[in-house]
């Protein structure tokens, strides 16, 4: 119930948006561009949804814009240049990335590291590891490729729900029924709350780091995959950024950067408003995109300046109360 | 002196000293100096100019990592600054230029002061919101075109001489002298440290913890901007996309270099500055080694972790030998 309020006012703001939007240019209201937002956004919702664990948990991880990057290049250097069948290629990146975020977690926890430096180490070696593979573009050929890119559910009105949106809705789907349903979710909320607590109730705090930093990597590594089919491209420079796109998402959606609150969810309607602002700014034609960037930056400040006034007024009467108790 | 280069330095010099051994290894060349035009030239000065910006950033970004903070947004407001610098350069004289954008880097910094002493808001999410509309305004400024000046009196900030030393060392020369008379000739720094080291404490001890909070994020935008001014200054132009890029990581990773915790506390200029002369020196090394630039970024990866884990409270780690060392000296 405490985290309802936040991702209500982000879905005020998404649907009043739309509706301004909308008024602006009818043609928005439409599904086929929907659908072209939900296909543009594909891997920034996924990579959200890993980042919405991070931050509850209390933590962040920078290195998910690189580990993008990393994985379009090792996938698309391993079906062209190596020969690898696509899909032991997926597996072996998937692989590569949930160690790679393991182990990052585990230096977190092992040395008492923030998480804020550990990920930054992260981001630069996953960033070199992936110049290291290649500088330049690789285009990806294989057929596979093109099936997935043809594939499309029709929605009425003419959109198209494209195979890697369809895989995005699929994450956040299962990545919010992972965090309000399960003991694992129920851990990452304890965890950002206070790990003292956390440990003190039981909660085996290690282990829970090294797989929450998993995760996001993991999802880092799918949303690159994602990435790589939405491009049909590997290049090392991808990406580059996407780890501040999704933090915001992230705010954006009410999550408490301080961690212990917060939904996967929210992000998604955050992502959705990056998008729709991205999509508005298109539509205009006269605006220049680095309004997405200012008007980002200003529905960050807005939603920070919110959680902060909400945290206030929650410990007020809490403080009452147990001055009363007592 | 020793309250500017406290003894705990040794590390850093010792680092520092077998990079260039290396890098002295990888080019002969390296030491050369040969006077030109009344200016020094060769591949120790090329180091200290090019690493001007971080050793800039790093001056504020030490401050503010010693309170307990941190500054993501310096890269942006470099962008920022620059493009003002260069957008002015040929319409208005040096002092308005230099006016205007080092007036607008206290802006910035006021404004995440602002958001972390006055909203109370967790410093790596207050610097976040200028971190990603800055470019944004960079470019808003510049109205996304790369910029450029032929005013000789800012180009002269980028590429003059003063006494055959570059004017860029000769500026992040004069800001440290000046940081550190300002911090350590006072009591100043010790109440920056006292915010860094505990906050409330400090607070009911009367330290005017706000007051140091905001002015060490002001002093990290001006310095930003001084950055920036230079950045455009040796480019003869502003590119808000790629202006002081990632800078700001280089920056904390200097200042992490450099032995400041970043859980606040303790801090040391002369070290930050070294750390971002360190950085600097790796980065020409391994284009002098022949090898491709994009093995810097792994290299650093390396850097960070190993400074990292000997920083680690876990470990007693090289602080701890180094310690030990030093009581079992006669």
């Amino acid at each position: 119930m405490k985290g309802l309020p936040p991702v209500l006012i982000t879905a005020i703001v998404l649907v009043a948006g739309f509706a301004l939007c909308a008024m602006q240019f009818p043609n928005i209201a439409s599904t086929r561009v929907v659908g072209n937002l939900l296909t543009d956004n594909a891997f920034l919702g996924i990579v959200a949804t890993g980042m919405t664990f991070v931050i509850i948990s209390g933590g962040i991880d920078l290195s998910v814009g690189s580990v993008i990057g990393f994985t379009t290049v090792f996938v698309a250097l391993a079906i062209e240049r190596w020969g690898v069948p696509p899909l032991v290629a997926f597996v072996a990146i998937l692989a590569l990335s949930a160690a790679f975020g393991a182990a990052m977690g585990a230096v977190i926890h092992v040395f008492d590291l923030p998480p804020f430096i550990v990920t930054l180490a992260g981001m630069f070696l996953a960033r070199g590891a992936g110049f290291l593979l290649s500088t330049e573009s690789v285009p990806i050929t294989a057929p596979v490729y093109s099936t997935v890119s043809d594939f499309a559910l029709r929605m009425p009105g003419g959109g198209r729900l494209t195979a890697i949106a369809i895989i995005m809705l699929v994450i956040v789907i299962g990545g919010a029924l992972l965090l309000q349903l399960t003991r694992f979710g129920a851990n990452v909320y304890a965890l950002g709350g206070s790990r003292a607590t956390a440990s003190l109730m039981g909660v085996a705090v290690g282990k829970m780091t090294v797989k929450i930093y998993m995760l996001s990597s993991l999802l880092a590594g799918i949303a690159g995959i994602v990435f790589s089919f939405y491009t049909s491209a590997g290049y090392s420079l991808s990406a580059v950024g996407v780890e501040l796109d999704s933090i915001a998402a992230v705010v954006i959606g009410g999550t408490l950067l301080t961690g212990g609150q917060g939904s996967v969810i929210g992000t998604f309607l955050g992502v959705l408003i990056q998008g729709l602002i991205q999509t508005y700014i298109n539509f205009d034609g006269t605006l220049s995109s680095w309004w997405t960037k200012i008007a980002t930056g200003v529905l960050l400040f807005a939603f920070i300046a919110l959680q902060q006034g909400l945290v206030a007024l929650a410990r007020r009467p809490v403080a009452k109360r147990a001055g009363a108790v007592s | 002196m020793t309250a500017l280069l406290p003894r705990r330095g040794l590390a850093q010099i010792l680092a520092l000293i077998v990079i260039l051994a290396v890098d002295r290894v990888v080019s002969p060349q390296f030491f050369d100096l040969r006077l030109q035009d009344g200016r020094l030239f060769g591949s120790m000065i090329d180091v200290l100019n090019r690493g001007t910006p971080v050793a800039l950033l790093s001056l504020g970004m030490v401050l503010v990592i010693a309170t307990r903070g941190i500054d993501l947004s310096v890269g942006a407001v470099m962008a920022i600054c620059g493009a003002i610098a260069a957008s002015l350069a040929d319409s208005h004289g040096l002092p308005v230029v230099l006016a205007a954008a080092l007036g607008a880097g206290l802006v910035c910094g006021l404004w995440n002061g602002f958001l972390v002493a006055v909203l109370g808001m967790q410093p790596i999410v207050a610097t976040l919101i200028l971190m990603v509309a800055g470019r944004g305004i960079a470019q808003l400024i510049t109205e996304g075109r790369i910029v450029t000046f032929t005013s000789p009196d800012l180009v002269w900030l980028g590429n003059g001489a003063i006494l055959g030393v570059p004017v860029p060392v000769a500026i992040a020369l004069g800001m440290l002298i000046l940081t550190g008379a300002v911090v350590r000739g006072s009591a100043l720094g010790l109440l920056i440290e006292a915010t860094g080291g505990n906050a409330r404490a400090s607070e009911l001890a009367g330290v005017g913890t706000r007051a140091m909070i905001l002015a060490v994020y002001v002093w990290c935008g001006v310095c930003a901007a001084l950055a920036g001014v230079i950045a455009a200054a040796d480019i003869m132009g502003a590119d808000a996309n790629n202006s002081g890029l990632w800078l700001e990581l280089d920056a904390i990773l200097a200042v992490v270099i450099g032995g400041t915790s970043l859980f606040g506390g303790r801090f040391s200029l002369v070290l930050a500055v070294l750390g971002a002369l360190i950085i600097q020196t790796m980065n020409t090394g391994i284009l002098l080694s022949g090898y491709p630039p994009e093995f810097n970024l792994l290299v650093k990866a390396v850097v960070v972790l190993a400074v990292l884990l000997l920083q680690s409270p876990k470990l007693s780690g090289f602080a701890g030998i180094m310690a030990r060392l030093r009581r079992t000296k006669p």
